[in-house]
């Protein structure tokens, strides 16, 4: 095709956390080659997290949710393409673009990321059903919820629970819908997710369990209700579907890469293609405690990921083992979790006050994760204790003057940064 | 607009105008100074947008929140009297002027 065949040139699929910061650590760490961003959305890359709280009720000025700003990219000499990626030659090593555009690389890495999933029921064509994953799926949503006063949640996972308390704030009412019995299911224990529901129900949001959407109904071609398998229906004029998300995998199946629930990549990142890794929402890997295959939505492992590879790919090569970390703001209240709970079978309180507290998650004797309400230094001596693998024991967590920072100091000489 | 200057550890000195209600860590992403990485986005949830306060300069600052003195406890780099999470110094007339001294290192 004529394409100009690059020694000495990275190009990432994908605009998002992972895929800026690929770009951004190339250049930290002085890579001299070309690099190519291309993003899907027609957006400087941004901030996720802020769009279900903050920008819903903020004044609105995109700038900043930006990463970086415009004249980042030129500066640092990162070639910005506003563009899709829709197949990969791997033996000739080009990614093609739908906008007929062609990049020839020497190391592709895909940072895809994951879309929101819809749900399929009678009317879900109707206006005013939302997902929220975009800035433009934000924009959208930020205008209804201007004019909406009946809002219905379903599914109370983080997104669910963020979306509902920045609609409370706006002065809907509110009503979560969730088809299992509790919020967070199989993502936080049961002593952090009631918590934060009765946070919900202190400010007046319903919520309604083991329930899910048989239609919607409308009006004018716009939602007007919501009917349940109960058969009630909620009066709607803004439906927030957070049901999770599906990795977006479309280029790595075109290419006839690995692809099990995300694209398989081993414990450097790369995937069945040595000349092409994988980072962020759209990657499984290894976890590095268990050596099962997992694959993590947070801006850390994001980040982490696309540092890593930028590594590899500037001459320093190492297994990826970073600690997940995940936090979520609702009401002001603030809940961060250090490591990955799944699998735990005992759990530990460690409370200051009712609403300040952090549940230590232990399987057997080994500590797997540390939920942290309103409790940032446990979360942060978590963090450090987890990392470094301090031991830990269920006898040490239940002790009368435990404390994580007490523990992670007198294991680290009485430095807490003494561990790293 | 009020004027924030970031120094950073080979005492190189920028200033820039940073506008009101912004943070003094968005103005240094904005202006594209090295050394503060605010992986979180403004939450004080993450302790990568650490810096020092010239405490000279540092009058009309909003006092410390609990969130913000927790986060403070792990930072990457030591804590000292004059640390803060950049992300939550909001800009504003009153803090024109000000001087904060970038760490070594946000991330561990």
């Amino acid at each position: 095709m004529g394409v100009e065949r690059r020694q000495n040139r990275v190009v990432v699929v994908g605009g998002g956390q992972a895929g800026h910061q690929v770009a951004a650590s190339l250049r930290e760490r002085g890579y001299e080659g070309d690099v190519t961003l291309v993003c899907g959305e027609d957006e400087l890359p941004y901030e996720r997290p802020p769009l279900s709280k903050s920008y819903l009720q903020g004044a609105g000025d995109e700038s900043r949710l930006w990463l970086r700003p415009e004249t980042y990219y030129a500066r640092h000499s990162i070639e910005r393409v506003t563009a899709f990626a829709v197949d990969i030659d791997r033996a000739g090593r080009t990614a093609l673009l739908d906008d007929g555009g062609i990049r020839g690389y020497d190391h592709l890495v895909l940072a895809t990321g994951a879309r929101a999933r819809t749900l399929q029921a009678p009317g879900s064509g109707l206006k005013g059903i939302r997902t929220l994953r975009t800035l433009a799926d934000a924009r959208l949503v930020r205008a209804e919820l201007a004019e909406a006063a009946h809002v219905v949640v379903i599914g109370a996972g983080f997104i669910g629970l963020e979306f509902a308390a920045s609609a409370r704030e706006s002065g809907c009412e509110v009503t979560i819908v969730e088809a299992r019995e509790r919020p967070l299911m199989g993502i936080t224990s049961t002593t952090t997710a009631a918590h934060l529901l009765s946070l919900q129900h202190q400010r007046g949001v319903e919520s309604l369990f083991q329930q899910s959407v048989t239609a919607f109904h409308g009006r004018d071609g716009r939602v007007a209700a919501v009917e349940l398998s109960d058969g009630r229906r909620l009066p709607a004029d803004l439906v927030l579907v957070g049901v999770g998300v599906t990795p977006d995998t479309r280029l790595a199946e075109a290419a006839g890469l690995t692809v099990d629930g995300g694209i398989v990549t081993d414990s450097h990142l790369l995937t069945s293609d040595p000349g092409i890794s994988a980072v962020g929402d759209c990657a499984v890997f290894p976890s590095p405690r268990t050596g099962t295959p997992v694959r993590i939505e947070s801006v850390q492992n994001a980040a982490d990921q696309a540092r890593l590879v930028a590594a590899r790919l500037t001459g320093s090569s190492h297994p990826y083992e970073a600690l997940p970390w995940f936090w979520s703001k609702q009401f002001g209240t603030s809940l961060q979790i250090a490591g990955l709970g799944q699998g735990f079978d005992a759990e530990v309180y460690v409370v200051d006050s009712p609403d300040a507290f952090s549940v230590l998650l232990f399987r057997g004797d080994e500590l797997l994760a540390v939920e942290s309400v309103n409790r940032p230094a446990d979360h942060l001596a978590a963090r450090r204790l987890l990392d470094n693998r301090i031991p830990l024991s269920r006898r040490d967590a239940t002790a009368a003057d435990f404390s994580l920072s007490g523990h992670l100091k007198a294991h680290t000489g009485g430095s807490a940064l003494a561990a790293v | 607009m009020p004027q924030i200057t970031y120094v950073s550890t080979d005492n190189t000195t920028q200033t820039f105008d940073v506008p009101v209600g912004t943070s003094v860590m968005r103005g240094a992403l904005m202006n594209d100074v090295d050394g503060i990485a605010a992986e979180c986005g403004g939450y004080a949830q993450c302790a990568t947008c650490h810096v020092y306060v010239a405490p000279e300069s540092a009058s009309e600052l909003k006092a410390m929140e609990a969130d913000e003195d927790g986060m403070l406890e792990f930072t990457a780099s030591e804590r000292l009297t004059t640390s803060r999470l950049s992300c939550q110094l909001e800009v504003t007339d009153g803090v024109d002027g000000l001087v904060v001294v970038l760490p070594a290192r946000q991330i561990l």
